[in-house]
C-alpha cells in the first residue's frame, strides 16, 4: 500500500518536472521562436501590442526579398554571396584543419621523433594565447603580404587548430601500438600506416572535431570584421550586421536574414549531435 | 649483412624515424610559427612602443613600459577593465550553477530528456551575430522584456540597452542564455558516469534528494565543475561581439570591455601599440587563470 503511494508520488513528480523543464525549454527558445514569427510578419505587425506570436497575416515574401529571388528585392543585400562565402571559407577550413591536426596529432602520438615532448608542451603553452594578441599582428601581416581583404586573411590560419591537433592526439594515444607494429611487420611505412590504418579508425573523432571547426567558422565574427572589408568577400556574420546598418527599420527583414544565417549551423547540429557533444565532451573547447 | 645495409643507406634508424615525424607536423609547425608564435613575439615588441599605424610600419619608438603605465590612468581602460571583471563575475558562476541543477534534474526528473537538453543547447550553436540582433528587438520598447516588465505595473520600464544600470546586467543575460546549454551538455556526460552503488547506498540509508545533492552530486561533479569555471572564465574574459553589435561599448563606458576597447583602439584609432600593450594586459588575466588551472587541478578537484 505504502509503496503505490510513493510510487505514485514519484510519477508526481516527474511529471511536475518535466513541465516545469519543458516550459524552462520553452523560454529558452522564445527567442528563436520569436525571431521566427517576425521573419514572416508584415513590417508593421513586428512592432504590434501584444505580441503575436503567430502572424496573422503570413509574409513569406520577407526571404524572396532578403535573398533578391525573382525581383523580389527592392535592393540587392548580396546575401547569397555572404553565404557562399561562408560556406566556401567554413568547408575549406574544415577539411584543412582535419587533415593537419589528424597527421599531427598522430605523429605526436605515435612516431617517437626526436624533440616530441618538448615541441608538445610548447604547443600546449600556445593555446593559452587568446586570439586577441595576435589579432593586431595579423592584421599588419596581411597588410604587407597583401592579402588584407582576401579570404586567406582566414584560410592561412584556419586550416590548422591547435585544439584540434591535441583533441586527435588524445585520440590516437589510446590506439594500442600493437595495431601500428603488426602493419610495420607487414611492410607498411608510417603514411600508409596512416592513412588505411589510422584514419578509418579515427573516423568518429575526425567527424567531432569537423563539426566543432564547422561551427567557430561559421559563426567566427572578430577576424572577418577585421580583416574584410568589401561586400564581395563578407560572411554571413558580417552581412548580418551590414543589413541592419543598412534596414533599421525593416525588422522583419533582419529578422529573415538571422534566420537564414542559423540554419546550416542548426542543421549541423542535428544531424551531427551525437558528434558534436563527444566532440565538446572529450576536450575541444572553443577556440 | 642486412645491418651493413642499412648503414650504407647512410642514415641512421632514429634520423629517418625523425624526418618522417616532423613531415607529419610540418604543416602545422608552419602555421603554428606563422600564425600565432611570429605574431606573439611581434606584438610583444609593438607593446613597448609607441606605434601608430598611420605612420607606416617600422616607424616606431621604443618607449619602455610606458604604455603599461599609461592604461591606468586611462578612464577607457579602467572602465573596460571593470566591466570585464563584472562580466566574469556575474555571468561564470550563474552559468555554471544553473547548468549543474539543470542537469541534475534533468536526468533525474524528466521524461523528455533529448528535447529538453536540444533547446538549451540550441542557443550555443547559433551565430552570435544572429543571437546578438535577436536580442537588441527583444530589449527593444516594444519587445517581450518591457512588456513584462509594463505587465508587473511598472510605468516608466527601463530602456535595458540603452540605459547605463541595465545595458551591461542585460548582455550578460544574454551570454548566461547562449552558454548554458554547453555548461548542461558536459555536465550530463559527467553525471552519466556517477557510482549508482554510492547512491543506492544513501537511498538506503534514507538520504532525500536535496541531501544527496549536497553531499554527494557537488562533490563527485567538482572535477567537471572546475574545467566548466575555468572555460567559461576564459570565454567570459573575451566577450566582444554581443558588445560590438548591441552597445558599442555604451552608453557612455556602460559596456566598455578590454576586447572592445583593444579593437576599438587598434582599428578605429589605429593606435598599434597602445591595443597591444592592452592585449597582454589580457592576456595576464588568462594566464593566471590556466595557471590556476594547472597547478589547482589536483588540490581542488577532490571527493
Amino acid at each position: 500500500m505504502r509503496n503505490r503511494k510513493r510510487r505514485l508520488s514519484k510519477g508526481m513528480l516527474r511529471l511536475f518536472w518535466t513541465v516545469v523543464l519543458g516550459l524552462l525549454a520553452v523560454t529558452m527558445i522564445t527567442p528563436f521562436i520569436w525571431m521566427l514569427s517576425a521573419s514572416m510578419k508584415l513590417p508593421l505587425d513586428v512592432m504590434k501590442l501584444p505580441i503575436e506570436w503567430i502572424p496573422k497575416y503570413f509574409y513569406p515574401d520577407n526571404y524572396l526579398k532578403v535573398w533578391n529571388i525573382a525581383g523580389k528585392g527592392a535592393r540587392d543585400y548580396h546575401f547569397g554571396v555572404a553565404y557562399a562565402n561562408s560556406l566556401k571559407i567554413a568547408l575549406i577550413n574544415v577539411t584543412g584543419a582535419v587533415i593537419t591536426s589528424t597527421l599531427a596529432g598522430y605523429a605526436f602520438a605515435k612516431i617517437k621523433f626526436t624533440g616530441r615532448n618538448i615541441l608538445f608542451l610548447f604547443y600546449l603553452a600556445t593555446m593559452m594565447i587568446p586570439s586577441q594578441v595576435t589579432l593586431i599582428p595579423k592584421f599588419v601581416m596581411f597588410n604587407k603580404m597583401g592579402l588584407m581583404g582576401t579570404h586567406l586573411t582566414l584560410i592561412l590560419p584556419g586550416i590548422i587548430t591547435i585544439t584540434g591537433t591535441f583533441l586527435m592526439r588524445q585520440y590516437f594515444m589510446q590506439i594500442p601500438d600493437e595495431l601500428r607494429e603488426s602493419a610495420r611487420v607487414d611492410g607498411a611505412n608510417e603514411y600508409v600506416i596512416w592513412a588505411r590504418i589510422m584514419v578509418p579508425i579515427a573516423k568518429p573523432s575526425m567527424a567531432s572535431l569537423a563539426i566543432v571547426v564547422f561551427l567557430w567558422n561559421w559563426n567566427s565574427y572578430l577576424e572577418p570584421l577585421v580583416f574584410l572589408s568589401n561586400w564581395r568577400m563578407y560572411t554571413i556574420p558580417l552581412a548580418l550586421t551590414n543589413f541592419i546598418e543598412e534596414s533599421v527599420t525593416e525588422y522583419n527583414l533582419v529578422m529573415a536574414a538571422a534566420s537564414s544565417a542559423l540554419l546550416p549551423a542548426f542543421a549541423v547540429f542535428l544531424l551531427g549531435q551525437k558528434f558534436l557533444v563527444k566532440g565538446l565532451v572529450s576536450g575541444a573547447v572553443k577556440g | 649483412m642486412k645491418r651493413e645495409n642499412v648503414k650504407k643507406k647512410g642514415l641512421s634508424r632514429q634520423a629517418k624515424i625523425n624526418l618522417v615525424g616532423y613531415s607529419f607536423i610540418l604543416p602545422n609547425i608552419i602555421g603554428v610559427c606563422a600564425f600565432t608564435l611570429f605574431p606573439m613575439l611581434f606584438s610583444l615588441v609593438i607593446s613597448f612602443t609607441d606605434w601608430d599605424y598611420t605612420r607606416g610600419i617600422g616607424n616606431w619608438n621604443f618607449i619602455g613600459l610606458k604604455n603599461f603605465v599609461t592604461i591606468w590612468s586611462d578612464e577607457w581602460f579602467t572602465s573596460a577593465l571593470t566591466n570585464t571583471l563584472i562580466f566574469v563575475i556575474g555571468v561564470v558562476p550563474t552559468t555554471v550553477f544553473l547548468a549543474m541543477v539543470l542537469a541534475v534534474v534533468i536526468d533525474k526528473f524528466c521524461y523528455a530528456k533529448l528535447p529538453v537538453r536540444m533547446a538549451l543547447f540550441m542557443p550555443y550553436v547559433s551565430n552570435v551575430v544572429a543571437v546578438a540582433i535577436v536580442w537588441v528587438m527583444m530589449y527593444s520598447p516594444w519587445g517581450p522584456f518591457t512588456r513584462m516588465v509594463v505587465a508587473l505595473g511598472v510605468e516608466n520600464p527601463p530602456q535595458w540597452l540603452g540605459d547605463t544600470t541595465w545595458a551591461l546586467p542585460a548582455i550578460m543575460l544574454m551570454t548566461v542564455w547562449s552558454g548554458i546549454g554547453y555548461a548542461v551538455i558536459i555536465y550530463t556526460s559527467a553525471i552519466q558516469g556517477l557510482p549508482k552503488d554510492v547512491y543506492e547506498a544513501a537511498d538506503i540509508d534514507g538520504a532525500g534528494e536535496v541531501a544527496k545533492f549536497f553531499r554527494l552530486t557537488i562533490p563527485f561533479l567538482s572535477p567537471t565543475t572546475f574545467f566548466l569555471v575555468i572555460t567559461t572564465l576564459i570565454s567570459s574574459f573575451q566577450v566582444f561581439a554581443p558588445i560590438q553589435i548591441m552597445t558599442r561599448g555604451g552608453p557612455g563606458t556602460a559596456t566598455n570591455v578590454l576586447v572592445y576597447y583593444i579593437y576599438t583602439s587598434a582599428f578605429t584609432f589605429y593606435k598599434m601599440g597602445y591595443a597591444s600593450a592592452i592585449s597582454w594586459v589580457l592576456f595576464l588575466f588568462l594566464f593566471i587563470v590556466t595557471m590556476i588551472q594547472w597547478h589547482g587541478q589536483k588540490k581542488w578537484v577532490s571527493y
